[in-house]
């Protein structure tokens, strides 16, 4: 699998580590009152869908940058790649 | 039909004109006690163990596909019990105990071969963690022999034993082990279910779940409604698309995982050989092809097909400990989706939801617990109650705080 870094252009796949589902970014409030079933839900409960699928890449054997990469989980095929960054700040998880 | 050498002979002398197919193809009925969703080894188990050990009746396996094309079909074929938890190994001893006894209990060759897994060991540190999962197997009454580098030579003498990095110093033995031939334990069990009086119902997909203020009444196929009073999903690589048909989100992610098999050579590797610094897993099949596999491929896929670095990967482990096979030729290579669990171990278990019920998660090592799984699936299918070895594979012990990680590297399914 190629994925097209927004920064270094087309890496081989086998450069970067897998982390996850992209959801990992939205990392509950631990002060919330629900807290515990929140974080229930964030580390081990997950959609896994079979088709569109956003995740988390880190570019381990290059710039250290983490990727919110879209993939469909059936054809491996990469729609969209951004830096997780980015990502963050536009859901308000970053400054 | 029972099989037997006499009829076999006799067969062989008259043109082999008496065979008869091994189950009936039959369409489904409007209502079952019992549904089994998915006709892979696990379902299969499940339907035989609860028509023969459990004494129920009325009971359908409902297949999308054919039956044993999942991951019974694509597997490395090796059975063992060398896990280290309390909550594992004692329920994989009883699923050896079971293999050891599949032919006679089925009367079908399943080409059960305990010709023993050598797990290979490079460090001071590895001849600890073997001595402790040693220990712990031996407790939990499987057979562990912790083996020298002499000990290791006399199994196995042709490996590099003198690598600069990963020279082999010791290993865990468990002579029990081995291998079975795992389409034959598909059709097996199949035959027995039928035998049984069990439907087995192929290419009738389901398509969702009748459920009704929180109970479960049957499914729906692509063969028209079904009623039944338990359904029991068991469909691993599916189990998230399955059940969220019917609302649930699972502590599991796809993954898919890569075997090989070379080209037919003479015997040369007499058992299960498994590489300690890297993760690499090699036997021989009756036909002579060397059948290995590795890791996963680390990201989530359905694809039933991977990627050339698991390969490479593959193949650089192999040459660290066998070099010898360096010029043997691979002849196929396959995918299978995994369902890897949050901690790497299973569920039998209810949902919140009466009447359905969930087997799942069994990451890449669910061909070795197929009996057990079967067992224990139908003990909870037919009472209601867990089966005291699977009572810990439970959906909640997440929630609870009482994970089974065997590996200990956390809620990573991809690391498990």
């Amino acid at each position: 699998m190629i994925i097209n870094h927004p920064l270094l252009g087309p890496r081989d796949s086998s450069e970067f580590y897998h982390l996850g589902d992209a959801t990992l970014i939205d990392r509950p409030n631990r002060e919330d009152v629900n807290a515990a079933e929140a974080f229930y839900e964030y580390l081990y409960v997950r959609d896994n869908p079979a088709g569109k699928y956003c995740e988390l890449w880190y570019h381990e054997q290059g710039d250290r940058s983490w990727l919110v990469v879209t993939r469909d989980t059936t054809t491996h095929e990469i729609s969209e790649v951004k830096l997780a960054s980015d990502e963050a700040r536009a859901r308000g998880r970053s400054v | 039909m029972r099989f037997s050498a006499l009829k076999v002979l006799t067969e062989g002398l008259t043109g082999n004109k008496g065979w008869t197919p091994h189950w009936r193809e039959r369409e489904p009925k409007n209502e079952y006690d019992i549904i089994v969703v998915g006709a892979g080894g696990h379902g299969l188990a499940t339907a035989y163990y609860l028509s023969k050990k459990y004494g129920q009746k009325n009971i359908a396996v409902l297949e999308k596909g054919w039956l044993g094309g999942g991951n019974i079909g694509r597997n490395t074929t090796i059975v063992r019990s060398n896990y280290m938890l309390p909550e594992n190994n004692p329920f994989y001893e009883h699923a050896m105990k079971l293999w050891e006894n599949l032919e006679q209990e089925l009367n079908y060759n399943a080409m059960m071969s305990q010709r023993g897994i050598l797990n290979l060991g490079h460090s001071d540190a590895q001849r600890d963690t073997y001595a402790r999962r040693g220990n712990a197997m031996l407790m939990s009454g499987a057979d562990a022999v912790l083996l020298d580098r002499n000990g290791v030579r006399n199994l196995v003498p042709f490996l590099n034993f003198d690598h600069e990095r990963f020279p082999i110093t010791c290993g865990l033995w468990q002579p029990r082990a081995g291998t079975a031939r795992h389409d034959a334990v598909a059709w097996g069990y199949a035959r027995g279910a039928d035998q049984n009086g069990v439907d087995i119902i192929q290419n009738c997909e389901v398509t969702g779940f009748q459920i009704e203020n929180g109970v479960c009444t049957g499914v729906e196929t692509t063969k028209g409604k079904i009623t039944a009073k338990k359904v029991g999903v068991c469909v691993a690589g599916s189990s998230s698309r399955v059940m969220e048909k019917a609302g649930m989100r699972l502590p599991i992610e796809s993954h898919v995982l890569q075997a090989f098999v070379s080209e037919g050579l003479k015997l040369t590797i007499p058992g299960v050989v498994t590489f300690g610094a890297g993760h690499l897993y090699i036997s021989q099949s009756d036909k002579g092809g060397l059948v290995f596999g590795g890791d996963i491929d680390k990201y989530n896929s359905y694809a039933q097909r991977g990627n050339l670095p698991v390969i490479e990967h593959c193949a650089e482990d192999m040459m660290a400990f066998l070099p010898m096979l360096g010029r043997a030729r691979l002849l196929r290579m396959w995918g299978g989706v995994m369902d890897m669990s949050m901690d790497g171990s299973p569920f039998i278990d209810k949902t919140h939801i009466e009447g359905l019920y969930f087997n799942g998660g069994w990451c890449y090592g669910g061909f070795k617990a197929t009996p057990a799984s079967g067992d224990c699936y139908a003990h909870l299918l037919a009472k209601d109650e867990p089966h005291p070895l699977a009572a810990n594979f439970r959906l909640d012990r997440f929630m609870r705080g009482q994970i089974i990680d065997e590996k200990g590297v956390g809620a990573q399914p991809n690391q498990h």
